[in-house]
């Protein structure tokens, strides 16, 4: 339920911008996943609907995954992540502390761990549309 | 596009009292051994005790405290478990024996993950044995943690006291507050860095003499407690405990 703590984050983000912006009713909330993460799309919706506020009770959530992109700084090989090979204890790691990445992958041209998540790593609030107040 | 873990950091450390980062300017200055027998000193005291390890390219607590087999419960988040009394929390539940070669970015990126998912829950003190120096986790743990307070060990060397004293300027140019200075591994006492570390208005905290039996306890939690180290790390401990009503 480690998609429980993202989906706290994403509600508070979001209220905090809708305050800031004085927005009277949130519409849609657009979160971007990185696949690195290996969020379970699922229990990441149930959990921001559990924790829906009324300034939101009727936004629309709209998830969108971003393939997680790898680069490695030695020789330059840039690959796309793939959990389907790891067993369920990396995959694990990985999807807690996503750059547990480098303890475990490889580039697979040369071998190093010394790579970027070019994108694709973690979960980000992108946008979130609204009523203004009085608007 | 706003990052939300940052939102919910806060929230995660609201049921802490007092957050002491335990920080040196070089490594090899002894403040995983500081920072985890001082969590063990404080919880001995009586205290709800966190210990957190923060240095994630070089983790050690947890072979200090023998820890094997245990693991973070899943719970809207994470929920640390519980080593010696201590709320535990290692990049070590995660990279296992595993070498974790992480550049600087990671690091920070891997501290605020942490930092957001780990659920403490009500502590008086969360204990943090930090990587030593003044880069990404320092700057990081000052900027997420609003209330942190620094504990900086030093060794008699000009060599590392060198080093904390640049830790202990920046700390004061960014006010944030030093619980005091530790000097460790002394064999032959001194008063130097205690009079420069008084000089400078910071609490000198106290001379730990250099104690051969702490290699020999490592892993053992009963026989590290019964050291004259930790009885040394003890005495700064109820020092400390003092500054919390």
């Amino acid at each position: 339920m480690h998609e429980w703590a993202l989906a706290e984050g994403v509600v508070s983000t979001a209220t905090r911008i809708a305050e800031e912006q004085e927005l009277k009713e949130i519409t849609e909330i657009t979160v971007r996943i990185g696949e690195l993460q290996q969020i379970d799309r699922e229990i990441l919706e149930f959990a921001l609907d559990q924790q829906r506020t009324p300034l939101m009770r009727n936004a629309k959530f709209t998830l969108e995954s971003i393939p997680a992109k790898l680069r490695c700084r030695v020789c330059g090989e840039e690959w796309r992540f793939s959990p389907d090979d790891l067993g369920e204890e990396i995959s694990e790691a990985i999807h807690f502390v996503p750059e547990m990445a480098h303890v475990y992958l490889k580039c697979p041209r040369c071998g190093s761990p010394d790579f970027e998540v070019v994108e694709g790593r973690g979960v980000w609030l992108a946008s979130i549309k609204g009523v203004k107040d009085g608007g | 596009m706003a990052d939300p873990r940052l939102e919910v950091i806060g929230r995660r450390l609201a049921g802490v009292k007092k957050i002491i980062a335990v920080s040196s300017g070089k490594g090899g200055v002894g403040k995983s051994m500081i920072a985890t027998t001082l969590a063990l000193a404080l919880s001995r005291r009586g205290y709800r005790v966190g210990l957190l390890d923060l240095d994630f390219t070089s983790p050690a607590t947890h072979v200090i405290l023998g820890v094997e087999g245990l693991q973070p419960e899943e719970e809207k988040g994470i929920i640390p478990p519980v080593a010696h009394g201590l709320r535990y929390m290692s990049i070590v539940f995660y990279a296992v024996d595993e070498p974790a070669p992480l550049r600087g970015a990671a690091v920070s990126e891997a501290i605020i993950e942490l930092m957001a998912i780990t659920r403490w829950g009500e502590l008086d003190y969360l204990v943090i044995d930090m990587p030593p120096g003044i880069g990404d986790a320092t700057l990081d743990m000052i900027r997420l943690t609003p209330g942190i307070s620094f504990l900086a060990v030093t060794t008699p060397s000009r060599v590392a006291f060198e080093t904390v004293r640049k830790l202990l300027r920046l700390l004061r140019e960014l006010e944030v507050p030093v619980v005091g200075v530790v000097e460790n591994m002394v064999m032959n006492p001194s008063s130097r860095v205690r009079s420069q570390v008084e000089g400078i208005g910071i609490p000198y905290l106290g001379a730990i003499v250099f104690d051969p039996e702490v290699e020999e306890a490592l892993g053992d939690v009963e026989r590290l407690m019964g050291t004259r180290f930790a009885e040394a790390v003890g005495r700064i401990a109820s020092e400390l405990s003092q500054q919390i009503p």
